[in-house]
């Protein structure tokens, strides 16, 4: 698609050439960023959500008065989840893309839909890293905390919902936006099964013309501009998280004043 | 007084190979104030905690207004609740504000409704002279003021029962009075309290009956005129001149 009446030359400059990809191109730069994006925060939700799930299960305590059936479903379960989590960890994203994308295709004889493909596998892989890291977000509320929240009577899952969860997601928030920008900039990796993001776009672009360093210098721009920007956004979250840094007094008990703070 | 609320019968408790609590013989009256001294790692806390299950007892029974909680049959949630617990480090709910401390266990748990819960809230806040506080969180008060609303969330769940593990001894010594005052209204207007404490003129002038503990036993118990000025107990006499001298006060 050529926008302005651009025609490459031979004896264009290095800057010509950046100028026309920026120029000419930009809708391709566009889509395969918003794919890389959509890739990526869905990943990370799902990830989180993962996450959530698999280190909530895994705190499941065992009592003793529990049937033997539920203690060794819990705990059968709770293998399977460490089984997820080392697999996951222990083998790199781009074995795992070719692996989980040719090996459906080959077994089932069913070719996944290749950006849906890529969500599934940046969501496993983000909800392995992410349980340990929910994991150590629990571990590290102090223990006070589960002593009050048992006192009161709460049940395991109010206390996970409405004390731990909250806190330990509030401690974990720079790890999980941290998950994030590593996830913008390792969806490159699912290039290997064409998924069409910011990368793959790229490189098609920069194989027609033949000129690497002039694309790519525009896809490095991009990449920083969208870990940037969403570095900044999750700062702005967790400052929200935090709440007001002071509060306001009540001269008196009125009942409309006190309904308005929650 | 024989309208027994809390009983102990032969409690014991081990931490792996340390016996901490070896067979207490306890019982507490309704509207009885008890006052537990006795040295650091005699094994005050973990008996406190036993009651209310906290710490699971090694062996022996723990009864509550006749039942055994031990036992499967008896809801260890719903005797919680009966059992209000104040502790030394406060633990107030960081993520939630003043208010929101005293109204989760009652929407949660007591399933009330938010604006019963917010009035249950507002009364006990006003009892600890915390109510103008509802909005802060609490990194944002004091020590003295974070014990105040742990005591407001315990009784806005209406317990039977506060237990209290050294409620004053996390606090700068100026706040130690406002925090004492209030507990102490709390035991004249009826309530039964469990105390575990170092403060020995509170404990003098609030209890009704002294305990006290030494090496995971009850070395003594008695009134407090009699545990304090006529100690029958060797242990009890050195434990009392020690804290005394420590204060000053002989
Ligand atoms: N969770 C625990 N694990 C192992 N030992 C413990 C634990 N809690 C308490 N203890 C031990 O039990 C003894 C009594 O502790 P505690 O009940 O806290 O005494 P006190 O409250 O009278 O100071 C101490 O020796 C302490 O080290
Ligand atoms: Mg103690």
């Amino acid at each position: 698609m050529i926008l302005l009446d651009m025609v490459p030359q031979a004896e264009w400059t290095f800057w010509k050439w950046v100028e026309f990809f920026a120029l000419d191109k930009w809708p391709e730069f566009l889509t395969g960023a918003g794919v890389t994006l959509l890739i990526s925060i869905t990943g990370t939700i799902v990830g989180f959500i993962i996450g959530l799930l698999v280190a909530v299960f895994c705190k499941i305590p065992v009592k003793a008065t529990d049937s033997f059936v539920k203690t060794a479903f819990i705990k059968f379960f709770k293998f399977l989840m460490q089984v997820y989590i080392e697999v996951f960890r222990g083998t790199p994203m781009i074995v795992q893309a070719m692996v989980i994308y040719y090996g459906t295709a080959s077994i089932f004889h069913y070719s996944m839909n290749r950006l849906f493909a890529g969500i599934f596998i940046v969501s496993i892989n983000t909800g392995a890293y992410l349980s340990e890291i929910v994991r150590g977000g629990i571990e590290s509320i102090d223990k006070g905390q589960f002593e009050a929240a048992h006192t009161i009577g709460l049940r395991h899952g109010q206390m996970m919902r409405h004390i731990v969860l909250p806190q330990a997601i509030r401690n974990i928030m720079p790890a999980i936006g941290n998950e994030f920008v590593i996830n913008i900039k390792d969806t490159s990796i699912l290039s290997v099964i064409s998924v069409t993001e910011l990368f793959f776009t790229s490189k098609s672009i920069a194989g027609t013309y033949y000129k690497y360093f002039e694309t790519f210098i525009i896809t490095s721009i991009i990449y920083f501009v969208l870990t940037f920007t969403v570095t900044r956004i999750l700062r702005a979250i967790e400052k929200k998280m935090d709440g007001p840094s002071s509060y306001t007094m009540l001269e008196n008990q009125d009942a409309a004043v006190i309904k308005e703070l929650d | 007084m024989n309208d027994i609320i809390i009983e102990t019968k032969n409690l014991k408790k081990n931490f792996g190979k340390n016996e901490v609590l070896k067979g207490i013989d306890f019982t507490a009256s309704r509207g009885e104030v008890v006052c537990i001294i006795g040295a650091s790692g005699s094994g005050k806390s973990t008996f406190l905690r036993c009651l209310n299950l906290l710490e699971m007892p090694t062996s022996g029974d723990v009864f509550y207004e006749g039942a055994n909680i031990l036992d499967k049959s008896t809801d260890q949630y719903k005797t919680r609740t009966k059992m209000g617990m104040v502790f030394q480090q406060f633990n107030l709910f960081n993520n939630l504000t003043v208010l929101q401390n005293c109204m989760i266990g009652q929407t949660s748990v007591l399933k009330r409704s938010t604006t019963e819960a917010e009035d249950t809230a507002m009364k006990y806040l006003d009892t600890v002279g915390m109510s103008q506080f509802v909005n802060a969180k609490p990194n944002q008060i004091s020590g003295g003021q974070k014990q105040r609303v742990a005591i407001a969330r315990a009784l806005s769940m209406e317990p039977d029962v506060l237990l209290f593990d050294e409620p004053t001894s996390a606090l700068d010594p100026e706040m130690v009075g406002d925090v004492l005052n209030v507990i102490f209204s709390l035991a004249k207007s009826g309530f039964t309290m469990i105390v575990v404490t170092h403060e020995m003129d509170f404990a003098r002038e609030v209890s009704d009956r002294v305990v006290f503990m030494d090496e995971g036993v009850i070395a003594e118990e008695g009134p407090p005129e009699v545990i304090f000025n006529n100690p029958k107990n060797d242990r009890t006499r050195a434990f009392l001149t020690r804290i005394l001298n420590k204060n000053g006060l002989l």
